[in-house]
């Protein structure tokens, strides 16, 4: 067959050209030239030259203007022409081009064109780029074809109807009966387009599956005479016959026995024997042996050949080849849930295969090991998986890790190991695990008590060689601050204690405060921390009162703000400071996934928000209502004012902090206890009926300023409205009644009532106030007077 | 099913191009940029199978030329090395020891042969010797008409 002559010299021309502009020069020429060939009447090098431009549109240069030539040309009655068109048409059209349309009519007049190389060439096309619109206009047509044709043209036929049904899925019925009958067919290429169809049709319809589950002895008997048949030189490939048919007729037996036992049963005998003849030594044997196991696997077959089948995959673990090994473990993944025993002989290949050099493997060995991680081998795996870490390719670090921290969390065989194991974590790819591993890893720190001195040591340790693994460092900053005392005791159960002195402890707190490596949270940690050793530590409490100043201009907001409220707590509030750095509680772990803050920071927010400085709260539930109660101080709290220990702690903090209004307001609750001493106020009961109960408490402001509080309380069943006080003084006193908190009483004591009520009683007359209550209770008014003479002083 | 079939050079450069899916050219041109990077990265003896969106992507080199596959996730992938071998062999046949020249300066020929042993996205003929006597006698009706 003569090459064309005119396109290689212009492919020559073309290579030619030293430079991408020389290139572009001699495109540019060469398509003028072509479009003025396209104007010009019929010539004899119309072929020639839309090869050329198909050549050109390959190397990227745009060639839309080709389109209606491609179209003209399949109209050609010459099939030199023909052919080149309906290339053309396959590469520049395709269904989204209006061009497209145009071509359907000599696509229908080619399909019955006398000569078969034509019609090919129509279905060719067809099955490339037809569109929904052509599939439905020419359907009928290529169901003739499937019937009365010879066998290629039939092939063809075959295919082109399995492009028409995945276009238009209801032209699937049409095809169905043409399907069935070709499976009788001798020719490969047939029988081959035939189980296409058929599998594309069973896929679609679950009513088509089942009609066509007869064929399974058919499909069967066919199978067989492949498997059994001796050397046939038209098929043969490496001594497989026709793999590519064996290939497909076991994946339509794996649709059609997938869920049926019957099925399964009459195919069970004929994949025993594929499984067991096929050679192994050559890829195409092991290509079919694959679709054999993967047919075995999904169908209901018996125990015995699923057995045969693992150790099909087991010996492909083996094989030198890597795509064998890769696609061994592919498989052996997709059962690990199943038949989970059975997987589990061949982890140590599967271990192996972590090392191997290849990153398609690896992946693959990653995650199957992940999934054959149990309690009986949890120690050796993930010795294996650590090591693994310390060497896997970037792209696999964070699955790793994470899958890594599951495991320990599901099979830990002991705390300590566990720790251990977040840390080694920790310390290899600190970068890449998940934001919760910080809180998570303090909770389970927290949790473990015996092992808060081996965990500050290790951590210290760690903190000293390596500061740039920004989750390991905050974890690392937390302990040191909250167990610093234990570090500096020197002595160590669990592991060789460090000899360490406070500057040594707190220089390392300081390195990771200035280091620029250091993100913004952590620096927070470290500060924190810092702050904590104040009261862990006896000697050194100069040198953390400056480091805290100094950061108290520090340009970081949050930093600055932090510094600044410890500064307060040094200076004037120094009496509360070691009960608001005390130990933190153990952190209770509300549910996998949940940080503990998210319930609590509720609590908290209902009443004020701030005092405690990061977004999210690990306290426990029980000091937040004594915060609640220490903030409610209109309410003239009744309980003594300690200060909670939770208050003004620090906690971890998870990048996502917001920054609360906290500063002002932690002072603002400092300043509001300034004036009141610390010692409780006594109270007095000073009327007690229907349930009501009033008491009275009053605090002594100056010489002759007093302030009276009144709390009132309802032990009925019914909730009690609009209730008010009123009050009457001695005519020198004067009396000024601050706003009630509320006017109903919910029954029960549920909630109280207070009123504040400032006297101011200059010349020191005898004290006696007049209350009168009113209220409306269960749709009735109340009313009741009480006089009270004394009031509790101190 | 198969997607689509790639052949490029060491350098980069496209020799042969078959969709079986209608893609927009935009969409294609970016196909190709990503398969020829993925491909051309890929250290000499590793494993012959990626993972790119939701397919498997089968590459083989021979010679200077790279020829890359996409099938569908369900599909064999040792089945699909087999398919490039196949086709291979075939341009091998018609062209006697097929180089990348051939294919450069005749890539025509390349889509016929292609065209008559896939088809839609399948295999469409088992057979190298039906495939081969069907390409010859197509050219020789290509000579006379």
């Amino acid at each position: 067959m003569s090459p064309s002559v005119p396109l290689q010299e212009m492919i020559r021309a073309i290579r030619s050209a030293r430079t991408q502009c020389e290139e572009r020069g001699v495109i540019q020429r060469e398509c003028a030239a072509i479009r003025a060939q396209f104007r010009q009447a019929d010539n004899g090098g119309r072929s020639h030259n839309l090869a050329k431009l198909l050549y050109v549109h390959m190397l990227g240069y745009p060639a839309h203007f080709g389109q209606m030539e491609c179209v003209r040309m399949i109209a050609s009655p010459r099939y030199s022409e023909k052919r080149v068109g309906y290339l053309g048409a396959m590469m520049l059209l395709d269904e989204k081009q209006d061009a497209s349309l145009l071509i359907t009519n000599s696509i229908k007049n080619d399909l019955s064109h006398s000569n078969q190389y034509v019609q090919s060439l129509a279905l060719c096309t067809l099955a490339c780029m037809g569109s929904a619109e052509m599939c439905r206009d020419l359907a009928p047509e290529i169901d003739r074809l499937l019937r009365a044709s010879n066998s290629y043209i039939k092939k063809k036929a075959a295919l082109c109807a399995v492009h028409i049904v995945r276009k238009v899925h209801d032209l699937g019925e049409l095809f169905a009966p043409a399907a069935r009958s070709l499976l009788a067919e001798k020719n490969h290429g047939v029988l081959h387009g035939a189980v296409v169809l058929i599998t594309e049709l069973c896929e679609r319809n679950p009513e088509t599956l089942e009609r066509f589950r007869k064929t399974v002895p058919d499909l069967v008997q066919i199978m067989k005479g492949l498997v059994i048949s001796g050397y046939s030189p038209e098929h043969d490939v490496a001594g497989i016959s026709d793999p590519f048919l064996q290939v497909r007729i076991l994946r339509l037996l794996r649709i059609l026995g997938r869920n049926n036992e019957a099925a399964s049963d009459a195919m069970n005998d004929l994949l025993a024997q594929v499984a067991t003849n096929t050679d192994s030594t050559k890829t195409v044997g092991n290509a079919v042996l694959y679709e054999t196991v993967l047919t075995v696997l999904d169908i209901k077959s018996e125990s015995g050949l699923r057995v045969l089948a693992v150790n099909i995959l087991g010996r492909f673990l083996l094989n030198n080849d890597r795509n064998i090994r890769y696609i061994a473990m592919t498989s052996l993944q997709r059962i690990v849930g199943t038949d989970h025993n059975a997987v589990q002989r061949h982890r140590g290949t599967i271990v192996d295969c972590l090392k191997d050099q290849d990153a398609s493997v690896k992946r693959r060995a990653l995650e199957l090991s992940l999934a054959l991680v149990s309690a009986t081998n949890i120690r050796s795996m993930m010795k294996e998986l650590l090591l693994f870490l310390s060497s896997c390719p970037l792209e696999l670090r964070a699955q790793a890790a994470s899958g890594i921290f599951n495991a320990a969390e599901r099979y830990a065989p002991s705390q300590r190991w566990h720790i251990d194991t977040i840390l080694h974590v920790l310390t290899t790819a600190g970068g890449d695990v998940r934001d919760e591993t910080v809180p998570n890893l303090i909770q389970l720190i927290t949790n473990t008590s015996e092992l808060h001195c081996y965990t500050v040591h290790k951590l210290y340790r760690a903190l000293l060689s390596d500061i740039s693994q920004q989750s390991l460092v905050q974890v690392a900053c937390w302990c040191i601050g909250e167990y610093g005392d234990l570090l500096l005791r020197g002595e160590c159960q669990e592991t060789e204690p460090v000899q360490v002195t406070e500057d040594d402890v707190l220089d390392a707190l300081e390195t990771v405060l200035q280091s620029h490596m250091s993100a913004p949270a952590t620096r927070g940690f470290a500060l924190t921390a810092t702050m904590k050793l104040s009261t862990r530590i006896t000697d050194n409490v100069d040198r953390i009162r400056s480091i805290v100043s100094i950061y108290g201009s520090c340009i970081d907001v949050e930093l600055q703000q932090r510094a600044v409220e410890y500064n307060a707590l040094f200076k004037k509030y120094d009496h509360m400071r070691a009960a608001v750095l005390e130990r933190m509680p153990v952190i209770e772990k509300n549910s996998p996934g949940h940080t503990n803050g998210e319930s609590t920071r509720e609590a908290v927010k209902e009443v004020q928000p701030a005092k405690v400085k990061q977004a999210e709260t690990l306290l426990p539930q029980q000091p937040a209502s004594q915060v609640c109660d220490l903030l409610d101080l209109l309410g003239g709290s009744e309980e003594p004012l300690q200060p909670n220990p939770a208050v003004g702690s620090t906690l971890p903090v998870l990048p996502v902090s917001t920054s609360s209004t906290a500063g002002g307001d932690l002072l603002d609750l400092l300043g509001g206890l300034e004036p009141t001493p610390l010692t409780p106020a006594p109270t007095v009961t000073v009327y007690e009926k229907g349930g009501v109960t009033l008491t009275l408490s009053s605090e002594k402001q100056s010489d002759s300023g007093l302030t009276v509080t009144l709390t009132a309380c309802n032990s009925t069943d019914s909730d009690i409205s609009s209730f008010t006080l009123q009050a009457a003084v001695p005519k020198s006193v004067q009396l000024h009644m601050k706003a009630p908190s509320g006017d109903s009483l919910p029954a029960r004591g549920a909630a109280k009532v207070t009123q504040m009520v400032a006297l101011s009683n200059p010349n020191k007359v005898n004290l006696k106030m007049r209350i009168r209550i009113s209220y409306t209770s269960q749709g009735s008014a109340f009313q009741d007077t009480v006089q009270v003479d004394s009031f509790p002083e101190h | 099913m198969m997607r689509f079939l790639l052949l490029f050079s060491r350098q980069g450069k496209l020799r042969l191009q078959k969709w079986f899916t209608p893609i927009p050219e935009r969409e294609k041109k970016k196909i190709i940029r990503e398969m020829t990077t993925m491909v051309l990265a890929r250290q000499p003896r590793s494993c012959n199978f990626l993972h790119w969106k939701d397919l498997k992507i089968i590459y083989k080199r021979y010679a200077s030329l790279y020829f890359c596959l996409a099938i569908e996730n369900h599909e064999n992938e040792l089945l699909a090395l087999e398919v490039i071998h196949r086709y291979v062999e075939l341009l091998d046949k018609y062209f006697g020891n097929v180089c990348e020249l051939d294919i450069i300066f005749n890539f025509e020929k390349a889509y016929f042969i292609l065209d008559e042993f896939l088809l839609g996205g399948e295999i469409q003929e088992t057979s190298k010797q039906i495939v081969n006597r069907c390409i010859e006698s197509s050219d020789m009706l290509q000579e006379r008409w």
